[in-house]
């Protein structure tokens, strides 16, 4: 069975150029960094927060917090993922705030698992996603996601969606690899669990109910 | 290889970083456990999906308005300095 490919997030020496013009007064190189990644910050804002208006305002407070910190960026990470840790950062906040709860954060209902993680075993179509409107499709990986504790979606966006590495994603939030690797297996089994009502091969040919 | 095994190494074998050998004793536990088979087959389908399916794009006219709004307060922050 062939692996799965990472995404590549970016050439690093051009954006390190741009970093430093736009730390250097540069404007528009900063307006640059903002095109290439606002749709990421959005989507992985939307993904913690799982409120629209939450997420604008992550953008937002995300790439003003950036742009103020220009100059104690380092270089020795990519822009990209010292980004992505301003944005986690404020969009737990955000979590946080709105479920007026104070103790949303990454260890959270880690430990409630009952140590089965597998259940389904129905094999899908090749192409399952095809059996509905992108419209049906984008609600039901939507819910799906949702349903998962805070602490394991974010670590699928960042890994699974955004392509950053199992090290980068640790040290955006502040986790080990470890803890990274286990949160990363029991998001990928759950969603997988809940999609296989979705997408497993019908008996009989039909769409399952 | 039992199927516990197997899923505690699941990650590694689908993001391909395994090491030859143990990658190897995987690949031939999926000949004949049709379950773990199934289990890494649909897992990676679901990572696909993911990846594949934007399921929270940022619509046009929003995003314009952010960029603007994001820009003309970093000026702002500029000339005050």
């Amino acid at each position: 069975m062939e692996t799965i490919e990472n995404k590549v997030t970016g050439d690093t020496g051009e954006e390190l150029a741009l970093v430093l013009s736009a730390r250097g007064g540069d404007i528009n190189a900063f307006e640059r960094l903002l095109k290439k990644y606002d749709r990421n910050v959005f989507r992985i804002a939307q993904h913690i927060t799982q409120n629209r208006e939450d997420a604008e305002d992550v953008v937002q407070d995300a790439f003003l917090k950036a742009y103020e910190k220009l100059d104690q960026f380092q270089g020795n990470s990519k822009f990209y993922t010292w980004l992505v840790r301003i944005a986690v950062n404020e969009a737990l906040m955000k979590l946080r705030k709105r479920k007026s709860d104070k103790t949303v954060s990454m260890d959270d209902e880690v430990e409630t698992e009952d140590g089965t993680l597998t259940r389904e075993f129905a094999d899908w179509d090749p192409n399952p996603e095809q059996r509905y409107q992108q419209s049906e499709l984008g609600d039901i990986l939507g819910k799906t996601i949702q349903g998962l504790p805070a602490g394991f979606r974010t670590v699928f966006v960042l890994r699974d969606v955004e392509g950053l590495s199992t090290e980068e994603t640790a040290e955006t939030l502040g986790l080990s690899v470890p803890a990274v690797k286990s949160r990363l297996l029991r998001a990928r089994l759950q969603l997988r669990e809940r999609l296989s009502k979705f997408f497993k091969k019908a008996k009989g040919g039909d769409r399952p109910k | 290889m039992k199927c516990k095994d197997f899923l505690n190494e699941l990650n590694d074998f689908l993001d391909g970083s395994l090491d030859p050998k143990l990658k190897a004793e995987l690949e031939d536990h999926l000949v004949w456990c049709h379950h773990c088979y199934v289990v890494c087959d649909t897992t990676k389908k679901t990572i696909q999906i993911y990846r594949e399916n934007d399921v929270y794009e940022l619509p046009d006219p929003i995003r314009e308005r952010l960029q603007t709004a994001i820009m003309q307060k970093c000026k702002a922050k500029q000339k005050s300095e």
